[in-house]
């Protein structure tokens, strides 16, 4: 019950703050008189996003695909490519260090490049996404395939079994709390890289993303629909960061049994 | 049960990279069937020794062989040789069962033959209970344990011991002698074990190997039968006492 009513306290406090926070802004607004078309208050925004339901929905969901393709492009790719480099010494000392300058290189000037390569739509946002996010997980990856537990390799190699083998039944398993690390971070950055692609990529109609309903609605002066559009891109961000968080703890968490159940067992 | 080897040693040499000298022309034999005890003081090149007969460090020059009866070499294959450590090395996300079967699964064994195999072992070490636990889960002498019966799992000819009581307390450490000295009678392995304590090295071992310096210094055979082995016996003190004397001679603190 105790541990039940503290994770309910967690849960509460930032949904407590968001509120406080909004009554503020509400109130603020208000009182200085500040334009709707400088910093519309909160219940206008909700206003507007309850309006314009459908068409936000629908440009959600779309950003939603390509923050979730791109994410999943960048979990395989990392994962392999880390796993390669880690495994092949020339590869960690030649790719890795320009991997690491690449990535340095601002998505938002290399975004056009993909517009010559894929073309305006939704593979042009997937490629962003997945090029702002494949990083964390691949350096993640090799962090962690680089520190599993020497000993542990011993048993496998007494038993003589195959790299492929140890790193399924090993290397992997063991590097999951780093690599889940990587995961968080891109989560994260998928949505960032989504949302960079579709400004860059400029599709519109029926199946506008968020990021081209961000550019209209800010060339027609519209505050309120780009503060909707990105609270809603924040909140396709924060459940791919959750849903990665949960898995990762279900995942390692009950490695680290508490001490508690150590006494129950120890005779 | 097959056929121990006996495990010869022939002017063993080792440089570590570091260009430490571990071993240098360390020569003796683990009769087949024989507990062995290897005691010297850290930085002896007992767990060296150790290694290289497991496989997972050269020698410079000499060899290790492992020999039948008939004097023919035994080809050891993965699974007939076993290691326990001095930690227990146990994959954290996997349960007691699946630690133990994990020599069976990497040998190609199939999953419901090679969950009885582990549970028969678990049973035997007396983890009953434990099947599904996690390693964070037990204490530091259940998991030497399971440690244990996961070398145990293949049914090993040749069994290596590295101070695998080293990092539990004193009344642990009795009881997983006792379990060590089950385990050794039961399945017959040719068995070599590296220790620091004296007490533990006549408790169980036939010989036991003084090294100092990387070389062998002195062997010394129990004189003590099994039946008589009762830590509190006279007779089992004063075996200790003998050779903790050849041991004191070997760290140059008693003149022989």
């Amino acid at each position: 019950m105790k541990r039940l009513s503290e994770k309910m306290r967690e849960i509460a406090a930032p949904l407590i703050a968001v509120g406080v926070i909004a009554v503020a802004w509400e109130v603020a607004v208000i009182a200085t008189g500040v334009s709707p078309l400088l910093l519309p208050r909160p219940t206008a925004i909700g206003q507007t996003m309850w309006m314009n339901s459908e068409m936000l929905l629908s440009a959600t969901v779309q950003t939603a695909i390509a923050a979730l393709s791109g994410f999943a492009i960048a979990t395989t790719l990392g994962i392999i490519g880390g796993s390669v480099i880690a495994a092949v010494p020339v590869l960690r000392r030649s790719i890795y260090p320009l991997a690491t300058i690449v990535q340095m290189v601002p998505l938002v000037a290399v975004a056009p490049l993909f517009v010559i390569w894929l073309g305006f739509g939704l593979p042009t946002a997937i490629a962003a996404s997945a090029v702002v996010a494949v990083f964390p997980v691949l350096a993640a990856t090799i962090d962690g395939l680089r520190s599993v537990d020497h000993g542990l390799r011993e048993i496998f190699a007494l038993a003589g079994a195959s790299t492929w083998t140890r790193w399924r039944k090993l290397d992997l398993p063991a590097s999951i709390p780093a690599i889940m690390t990587g995961l968080r971070i891109a989560a994260g950055l998928s949505v960032i890289g989504a949302i960079v692609g579709e400004f860059v990529s400029g599709y519109g109609g029926a199946h506008a993303p968020l990021g081209i309903v961000v550019m209209t609605a800010m060339r027609e002066a519209r505050t309120d629909l780009v503060f909707g559009a990105v609270a809603l891109s924040a909140i396709v961000g924060f459940v791919l960061f959750g849903v990665v968080s949960i898995v990762g703890w279900l995942l390692v968490n009950r490695w680290h049994a508490s001490g508690q159940s150590e006494m129950e067992i120890r005779r | 049960m097959s056929d121990k080897p006996a495990v010869v040693c022939e002017g063993l040499s080792c440089t570590l990279p570091s260009g430490v000298q571990a071993l240098r022309d360390v020569s003796f034999r683990l009769q087949a069937g024989g507990l062995t005890a290897i005691i010297g003081p850290s930085g002896c090149g007992k767990t060296t020794l150790l290694r290289i007969a497991a496989g997972l460090a050269r020698a410079t020059s000499g060899r290790i062989q492992f020999l039948r009866r008939d004097g023919s070499a035994d080809p050891i294959r993965a699974g007939h040789l076993a290691v326990c450590f001095q930690d227990a090395r146990l994959l954290p996300w996997r349960k007691v069962v699946d630690n133990v079967a994990l020599p069976l699964e990497l040998a190609g064994v199939g999953r419901r033959e090679r969950v009885a195999r582990a549970e028969a072992v678990i049973h035997a070490a007396g983890l009953d209970g434990a099947q599904s636990r996690l390693p964070a889960q037990l204490s530091g002498g259940m998991r030497m344990r399971v440690a244990l019966a996961r070398a145990l799992v293949t049914d090993p000819t040749v069994l290596l011991l590295d101070e695998p009581c080293s990092s539990v307390d004193e009344f642990t450490r009795m009881q997983l002698d006792e379990e060590i000295l089950r385990v050794w009678q039961d399945s017959g392995a040719t068995t070599m074990l590296v220790t620091h304590s004296v007490s533990e090295a006549v408790f169980l071992a036939d010989e036991i190997v003084i090294m100092r310096r990387a070389r062998v210094h002195s062997i010394h055979r129990v004189a003590l039968d099994r039946a008589s082995r009762d830590r509190t016996s006279h007779a089992f003190s004063q075996e200790v006492e003998l050779v903790m004397r050849s041991l004191a001679v070997a760290a140059g603190v008693v003149v022989p």
